[in-house]
């Protein structure tokens, strides 16, 4: 990890309440691998005191891209900020996405689940798992899933991009107003029961309770799965002990250190 | 030539800029060059390992932030095993922080860590506002009678330079401050946190999982200057002065207010480098405004 301020290049509004922000940092681009965050500065002092974490969306050949829901004051601030203003960032942080454990298995198939904004970092991973690992899609054997849900139409990010690389994304929204009505859980249930090969991973990000119940899908149909946690943050990088989220081990475990991506079987859920 | 050396009891610090206890660890070694610290606060620990409170456990407010760890740590032995070993490499001060429900455990502590080498002082955390200390419903340092006899317990049992953290959440600083004093202190640090709480009107519930927290950051500055200068005017030990210093302008408050030595503590969370920063800072002041020594600087308040 560094402390630098970096360049924004881009802050587009993608959706009303989402923005993409486009950072020049080779350094970034270099070290951030999918599933981890940095710490960014939303405004000097004041109001918007804390630094917000913000996850990984894509990694590009000079900077990262991390794509936000204004949610806050302080992401209220950030969706102001213009190209060319310089912000300051501590990163990466975290640990990312477990992707070799997958990547370079028999059964390269993976399912991505995303709830809500959630589907930020999946797109990182998704890049990762299409791009540097090999992963066939479209083969009979090795298929990429992205199962988006959301609560309604305005709020399913992503979709295009990840049709592009050869996902098959699959939308449920909570009102019916695009895709298939319902929870995204109900759709990762139809999945397991339809497809005819043996998904390798499931890996998620998104609110607390859709994480737990995939993870308890994810246990009773014996598929590993990892999660990406969130938790109100300070420092982000394991010292304040600010963010803890219940270990089956006893304890606490840290959102920004010992995770934010955790095998679903590590946490007391 | 400007000096920054600063004594602590004991201690004989190079500058007089420490990271306050539960605020920095060796993560921030990786962003920047802790041995240039005038000294190293480890976090507070207790005899028995803590789990620490629910979360939400921090949010930010108005210029400051609330927290509610609830001095989650692994006891005094995991201390000894795990966190000291690493400790040991540094090459400057170690001070050990300590927290206890009665004198007994702070006299355990202070025996388990006397003993194990490198640390030169502990300061004694009388003023946790998250957690509850056995039967007590108040803070060591909201009393005292409970701050003279935890002391002098600590005294009794070393020879470590030992600084009393006190708590801003009492009517009157200057008696706890007095009371640390004669049971044997060679130095009182503060303030701590002020207990406060945070709402979601949506929710219409408290945003810590712990209901309050302590406020930290540039919101409580005035009333530490303030303490600080109360603390400084009763005692005749050094004070270190603590409470939402962001930079050198701050901590040359706090030594104008009578303040032999700063923490920054909530800072580091926003910026690792502003302690660093910070030891510059006071420099450059002391050597534009001709002032040769700390010493020359603590309490030199014009009133």
């Amino acid at each position: 990890m560094k402390q630098l301020k970096a360049k924004i290049i881009g802050n587009k509004r993608i959706a009303p309440d989402f923005y993409k922000m486009r950072l020049a940092s080779a350094y970034l681009a270099k070290n951030s691998k999918p599933g981890q965050f940095v710490e960014i500065e939303c405004s000097k002092g004041g109001e918007i005191f804390l630094r917000r974490p913000l996850g990984v969306h894509r990694i590009l050949n000079d900077g990262i891209e991390v794509l936000y829901e204004v949610v806050g004051p302080g992401t209220k601030s950030l969706s102001a900020k213009t190209a060319g203003e310089y912000i300051d960032i501590i990163g990466p942080l975290g640990n990312g996405f477990f992707v070799q454990r997958t990547a370079y298995s028999a059964q390269r198939t993976a399912a991505l689940v995303a709830g809500g904004v959630g589907v930020a970092p999946l797109v990182a991973l998704a890049e990762t798992l299409v791009n540097s690992s090999k992963l066939i899609v479209h083969s009979k054997r090795r298929k990429l899933y992205v199962l988006i849900g959301a609560c309604k139409k305005g709020h399913v990010l992503c979709v295009n991009d990840l049709k592009k690389l050869g996902a098959e994304v699959v939308v449920y929204t909570e009102d019916g107003s695009l895709g298939k009505k319902g929870l995204i859980t109900q759709g990762l249930t139809s999945l397991l029961s339809t497809i005819n090969y043996e998904l390798s991973t499931i890996y998620a990000c998104g609110p607390y309770p859709m994480l737990k119940a995939i993870s308890h899908i994810a246990d009773s149909s014996g598929i590993s799965c990892q999660v990406s946690m969130e938790e109100r943050m300070a420092c982000g990088v394991g010292v304040c002990l600010g963010c803890p989220v219940k270990a089956k081990s006893g304890g606490y475990k840290m959102v920004c250190k010992d995770g934010p991506v955790f095998d679903s079987k590590e946490i007391a859920w | 030539m400007v000096n920054l050396g600063t004594k602590i009891g004991k201690l004989q610090l190079k500058n007089p800029v420490m990271a306050a206890s539960g605020t920095f660890g060796p993560e921030y070694g990786e962003l920047i060059d802790v041995n240039k610290l005038g000294a190293y606060i480890a976090k507070t620990i207790t005899l028995n390992a803590r789990i620490g409170n629910p979360p939400p456990r921090v949010c930010d407010t108005p210029s400051g932030m609330l927290n509610s760890i609830g001095l989650e740590n692994g006891g005094l032995d995991d201390f000894i095993k795990n966190k000291l070993p690493p400790l040991k490499r540094l090459k400057i001060p170690l001070i050990a922080s300590i927290a206890g429900d009665d004198a007994g455990e702070f006299k355990e502590l202070t025996r388990g860590l006397s003993k194990s080498g490198k640390i030169e002082a502990l300061e004694i955390n009388l003023s946790c506002p998250n957690v509850k200390h056995g039967k007590r419903d108040f803070l060591i340092a909201q009393d005292e009678e409970a701050t003279y006899e935890t002391i002098e317990a600590v005294r009794r049992s070393t020879t470590l330079t030992i600084i009393a953290k006190l708590s801003p959440n009492v009517t009157d600083i200057k008696k706890v401050a007095r009371a640390a004093e004669r049971a044997g202190a060679d130095a009182l640090s503060l303030i701590n946190t002020l207990v406060g709480m945070a709402i979601d009107i949506d929710t219409k519930r408290p945003v810590l999982g712990n209901i309050t927290g302590g406020l930290s950051g540039p919101a409580i500055k005035p009333i530490a200057l303030r303490m600080v200068r109360e603390a400084y005017k009763s005692t005749r030990i050094p004070i270190v002065g603590i409470g939402g210093v962001m930079d050198y302008k701050d901590a040359v408050e706090f030594i104008l207010c009578g303040a032999s030595a700063i923490q920054v503590g909530t800072a580091n969370f926003i910026n690792p480098a502003a302690s660093i920063e910070i030891i510059d800072g006071i420099k450059d002041y002391m050597a534009k405004n001709n002032i040769r020594e700390i010493k020359k600087l603590t309490g030199a308040l014009k009133t």
